[in-house]
């Protein structure tokens, strides 16, 4: 493939550099709002890493995962105990993120292997009930050893520390003060990238040729050569692996984590922001992501005041407004576009028509 | 005895209680074009997939180029050289042409997640020549014009050109075709038959179930006939044309 810089128009690259620069000051733009912004900023960014994991196991290869939050989970309780007064292990993160990454996917490969011959809704069901266990391990594997500290969590996890520079404090750079939130969003934007480039990468090899061949038709894909099972293994392994470099961060970014923070819900949630953006489509799973992340807090800091200068009161709770939008955005896109606000089709076909 | 490219001893299928096939030999020489007819529910698609891994079997083996192959599991037998296309054709509706045709190198390359990752030299070229086998491939079934149109909306006729391609993008030393020609037009068939001889006049092997008995008189050098299950016949077109169990088979039997 040609380098895709070269391939862009130069309305494109206009565009690509707008919105690189925009994400280069957008911190100190919101933090000129509130440091909470950039945080609510941070999390939609593990938001996106998580739901592109998610993208290949559901979008690529077309398994439905109910699950998936328990890679997150594992990613996140890895760094908590290798990083925290839990077990007085302090390694620094860079030794920490590919160790959760490497148990997460080790988690996919233990998931995926007795589900292969299942499909669809089996599927979904079994995965669900992963997510579950997972969940209920770590609230009870306090007992008779103290593994995960139960339901109280993990307290004290370490920040991030590259040199000097620890992502607890404010720092300052330049003549800018780089607080701990901003730090992590650049770290997260770099790790962004490259998980873009990861998947855009897997998505034109002839593994990605192979999870989707198997989510078009998997009888046909067996009988093309494809050992299915392998490949299946495999999306369930990769899709987990971001999973668990994003918990790790997660970890990292509250210093806390407990059993709550990984709920079914949020793998609905996950899901929700997968299909909305357009199962399969890189930049539309993003989208999605960002949408479903910014959503609940825009709400949080506009449905009250709304509500007051209307009726002089409180009628509906932000946090019920939200499921009610959320639920009815999701039947909205179901029905109007089915296949999500930016498919894959589409966006491959506006591509080959620019081509030709 | 003449060379043999694959033979089938004594293949057994049930369902349930019914016995699918029962004890079907047959032996496919190298280059030829063996045909496999008979009446409906005969057993053909099942032995076909039996063939193909995509049932197990209950009984006997199958033999390629003299060595017993593993049916175990389909992508084994697209390993051993053995590829297939189906009677309702099945594409990956979503993928382009041409990667419908990539996905068919899968078995002869070897590029894996960390190769694709880290971009290397030895991916990239891997991938580029997947590329070029693979608009040879269109080009040669004759549909290169269409390579980057989703699989969906191509014709059906370019649709079977397409499945065909795939199964050849396999690298096989059998081309197993599963009534190619259904639903095709006159002017489709006349075209799909000159794609046949011209594979096997390429050096490749072709099995073929088909309805259109005309297509398979003319086309392919023997013939074997399953009814019920067993295999009736098996001879050139002309001999198994005049076998009267054959003529019983497809036209019941004659009043005494």
């Amino acid at each position: 493939m040609m380098n895709p810089l070269k391939t862009l128009s130069r309305r494109e690259k206009l565009g690509l550099l707008l919105i690189a620069g925009t994400l280069l000051v957008l911190p100190f733009m919101l933090a000129t709002v509130g440091t909470a912004w950039v945080r609510i900023t941070n999390f939609a960014v593990l938001f996106v890493l998580l739901s592109l994991g998610l993208n290949i196991v559901v979008g690529f290869a077309g398994l439905l995962d109910l699950g998936y939050i328990a890679f997150f989970a594992v990613g996140a309780y890895v760094y908590g105990l290798l990083a925290s007064p839990h077990f007085g292990i302090h390694l620094p993160f860079w030794v920490i993120l590919p160790i959760g990454a490497a148990v997460a996917g080790l988690a996919g490969a233990i998931l995926g292997a007795p589900t292969l011959r299942l499909r669809g809704d089996y599927l979904a069901i079994v995965t669900l009930g992963f997510g579950e266990i997972v969940r209920i391990f770590m609230n009870n594997l306090s007992n008779p050893i103290n593994l995960t500290n139960g339901p109280k969590g993990i307290n004290r996890i370490d920040h991030f520390q590259i040199g000097n520079v620890n992502f607890a404090g404010t720092d300052t750079f330049f003549g800018l003060n780089f607080s701990g939130p901003i730090k992590y969003y650049y770290f997260l934007l770099v790790v962004l990238m490259a998980v873009i480039i990861i998947n855009r990468r897997l998505k034109h090899s002839r593994i990605g040729r192979a999870w989707v061949a198997i989510r078009e038709d998997e009888v046909a894909a067996k009988a093309a050569g494809i050992n299915t099972r392998n490949i299946k293994l495999l999306a369930f392994s990769m899709g987990a692996t971001f999973g668990g470099v994003a918990g790790g961060m997660f970890a990292a970014i509250q210093g806390f984590v407990s059993p709550e923070s990984f709920i079914l819900n949020e793998s609905i949630m996950v899901l929700a922001m997968v299909v909305l953006g357009g199962m399969g489509n890189i930049w539309g799973v993003i989208a999605g992501a960002v949408l479903l992340s910014f959503m609940p807090e825009v709400l949080r800091y506009t449905v009250e005041p709304v509500q007051h200068a209307l009726f002089g009161k409180m009628l509906i709770d932000p946090e019920v407004l939200r499921m009610l939008i959320f639920g009815f955005a999701l039947v909205l896109t179901m029905r109007f576009r089915p296949a999500g606000l930016w498919p894959e089709a589409l966006h491959r076909r506006e591509m080959t028509e620019n081509r030709t | 005895m003449s060379e043999v490219l694959l033979e089938a001893r004594n293949i057994g299928k049930r369902f349930g209680g019914v016995q699918a096939l029962k004890d079907v030999s047959l032996t496919i020489r190298p280059r030829e074009i063996y045909g496999l007819i008979g009446p409906n529910g005969a057993g053909k698609t099942t032995l076909f997939n039996v063939f193909t891994g995509l049932y197990p079997r209950d009984g006997g083996e199958v033999l390629l180029n003299g060595k017993p192959l593993s049916l175990e599991s389909p992508h084994t037998v697209a390993a051993a050289g053995i590829a297939r296309t189906f009677q309702n054709i099945r594409l990956f509706n979503n993928m382009t042409a041409i990667e419908n045709v990539m996905v068919g190198r899968h078995v002869r390359t070897k590029a894996g997640v960390f190769g694709a990752i880290l971009h290397t030299r030895a991916e990239r070229a891997e991938e580029a020549a997947i590329r070029r086998r693979a608009e040879e491939l269109l080009h040669y079934v004759g549909i290169a014009d269409r390579a980057h149109s989703l699989a969906r909306h191509l014709s059906y006729g370019d649709q079977r050109r397409l499945e065909i391609a795939r199964a050849l993008a396999t690298d096989p030393i059998l081309l197993a075709l599963d009534e190619p020609a259904a639903g095709m037009n006159a002017t489709e068939t006349v075209a799909l038959r000159a794609l046949i001889e011209g594979l096997r006049n390429d050096g490749l092997t072709v099995l073929l179930i088909e309805h259109d008995v005309k297509l398979v008189m003319g086309l392919c050098d023997r013939v074997a006939v399953l009814e019920y299950g067993q295999k009736i016949a098996e001879d050139v077109p002309e001999v198994v044309r005049a076998n009267p169990k054959v003529i019983e088979a497809y036209l019941g039997t004659s009043a005494h």
